[in-house]
């Protein structure tokens, strides 16, 4: 249940603004790459174009192609809501529905999918999905209470239990813990640990102490300056981008010298 | 001996905002009183139609078996004109902040309201010299299949003059209101709901039903407790398109009256007695209308607590 990601020679448009300039990567299955790089540099972007959520915004479009085990998710007659039923996404913040109570918002992908889901089977999936987002022990004695009444933390791992409810392929994560204190981000990361063992996770993160502890293999992006279009710079392993980078600019970076 | 050097103050500033401030709680002020004294005015001009006895009211049995036709017909009237206004704003609202394309968006918008600038005059007008002459064969069409349900009844009046297209009248009237306000609750939708909703594999559809419905429900409403006070105020369409009479079930015969038109109608050659009673259905009027303005402020201010993006 988990696939890889072949991107190539891809262009990332807002409008006649290109964003992000000629990326070329390949991301494993059950792993987790993660994207870094200074503000501005398109990461979000480009991960966004990963689900075909960049095209939400008016605009928005792209040139080349994301193959999702060769299977490109821009051809001619590829429906949007398809991908991101493949390909499910974690926001920078924490969204649960603030009309729905913990449950439903687990389900809310399912019943999109599945309509037709029997009490029990849903129940299953409710326990076995918020087990796999580290919260069950946390909400299993107020399942009926509204999402919006957790801590930050929680209701980041709720969005996480609700992403993987659907049983993506991909799962994307957009700095998921950048609105989280440090003890709830603790338990976000060991998750994404555990979620590498069933899917392949993209996360986005500015903090590069995080991209060492959780990633497998760690994308650096880069911006020549304002207005110019964000590059991908290097894609490596985790440890050799933090120890020998092969670009100055990327040691820079990790060094702590800008950015 | 020691001055505090603080209790010095700049008296120029301090003037520019005692006047302001006057001025400020003088408005408050005048609103409310002007608000009271048309209360108290109804009441006291109320009293001797509430007192006196029943035989000398119109009709002959009573005030309140005078009004009480005429408030079932104003109700009437109001919830047909939200049983048809309803579905269309919204669905307008939807298309204007969630399916056009901007340029149309806006356009559109501007349309609608500019529905709300045209005199209720005109309305009425268009009602009466218009609508009710090409609606009067599906009245007859009406009476003739579905008769046998009440408000359908037969014969169908000739003129087409009936509370339904004056329903239909006030339905187009209050359509702007419901539809602006709606229109605004839903642009205001979290990106960050929509997108979670997206994101999940939900299409657009879908993203709405999860996302901006759930997130405007109480906005909604209060939209329609809006266009519902609008529409039980309304007088010059209605007293121009009705054809008024006694109260009927049916919706496509002549009968029925509101109470606005009653007043409007009577008002000009009333005496006596008589005005008294038109200005106690007018406080009934205006009762019904501040309970309806109540009940929607208390919906909004419910609607604060979650308007953020929690």
């Amino acid at each position: 249940m988990s696939k890889r990601i072949d991107v190539k020679d891809l262009n990332v448009y807002y409008g006649s603004f290109l964003a992000v300039e000629d990326v070329n990567i390949n991301i494993e299955a059950k792993s987790v790459t993660a994207f870094i790089g200074p503000s501005g540099c398109g990461k979000s972007t480009f991960l966004r174009t990963l689900n075909r959520m960049h095209e939400v915004l008016p605009g928005a479009r792209v040139e080349g192609e994301v193959l999702l085990d060769g299977d490109n998710l821009y051809d001619a007659g590829v429906d949007p809501v398809t991908v991101r039923t493949q390909v499910g996404m974690v926001f920078q913040r924490p969204n649960p529905f603030p009309t729905m109570s913990i449950r439903d918002n687990v389900l809310a992908g399912v019943k999109l999918n599945n309509k037709k889901i029997s009490k029990g089977e849903a129940d299953a999936l409710v326990e076995k999905s918020l087990v796999g987002a580290n919260l069950w022990n946390e909400v299993k004695d107020r399942l009926d209470k509204p999402g919006s009444g957790l801590s930050g933390g929680q209701q980041q791992r709720l969005c996480i239990a609700r992403a993987i409810a659907v049983e993506p392929q991909v799962i994307l994560m957009d700095e998921p813990c950048s609105a989280l204190d440090p003890i709830s981000t603790l338990a976000v990361e060991d998750l994404i640990n555990e979620l590498k063992d069933q899917y392949t996770v993209v996360i986005v993160t500015h903090n590069m102490q995080q991209a060492a502890r959780v990633s497998d293999k760690t994308a650096f992006f880069n911006i020549a300056g304002t207005g110019k279009p964000g590059k991908l710079i290097e894609f490596a392993d985790t440890t050799t981008i933090f120890n020998n980078p092969s670009q100055k600019a990327t040691e820079d970076y990790v060094s702590g010298r800008f950015g | 001996m020691t001055t505090n050097s603080l209790t010095t103050s700049q008296g120029a500033g301090r003037a520019g905002d005692k006047v302001f401030s006057g001025a400020a709680m003088a408005a408050g002020c005048l609103i409310l009183a002007v608000l009271f004294g048309v209360a108290l005015f109804l009441v006291v001009q109320a009293i001797p139609a509430l007192a006196a006895p029943p035989a000398d009211i119109q009709g002959g049995h009573g005030f309140f078996a005078y009004i009480a036709p005429i408030v079932v017909g104003t109700l009437i009237a109001a919830v047909i004109a939200l049983v048809i206004a309803t579905p269309v704003a919204i669905g307008v609202a939807l298309f204007i902040s969630h399916y056009a394309p901007r340029r149309l968006a806006s356009g559109l918008g501007y349309v609608v309201d500019l529905l709300a600038a045209i005199p209720s005059v005109v309305y009425g007008a268009w009602g009466a010299a218009f609508l009710a002459k090409e609606i009067s064969p599906a009245y007859d069409w009406l009476a003739n299949n579905l008769g046998w349900i009440p408000i359908f009844q037969g014969p169908a009046s000739a003129t087409g003059k009936t509370i339904l297209t004056a329903g239909i009248v006030l339905s187009v009237m209050v359509l702007p209101i419901i539809t602006s306000l709606s229109r605004e609750i839903f642009l205001q939708t979290p990106k960050l709901h929509e997108e979670a909703a997206l994101a999940l594999g939900a299409t657009r559809w879908e993203m709405i039903r999860m996302a901006v419905l759930p997130f405007g429900r109480p906005g909604i409403v209060s939209a329609i407790m809006l266009g519902l006070g609008r529409a039980l105020g309304e007088t010059m369409a209605v007293a121009l398109v009705l054809s008024s009479g006694v109260l009927t079930a049916s919706l496509i015969q002549s009968g029925n009256q509101t109470i606005a038109a009653e007043i409007a109608l009577n008002f000009p050659e009333a005496s006596g007695l008589k005005v008294n009673t038109l200005i106690a259905a007018g406080l009934v009027l205006f009762v019904i209308t501040l309970g309806v303005n109540m009940i929607a402020r208390w919906i909004i201010t419910k609607h604060k607590e979650f308007s953020g993006a929690n």
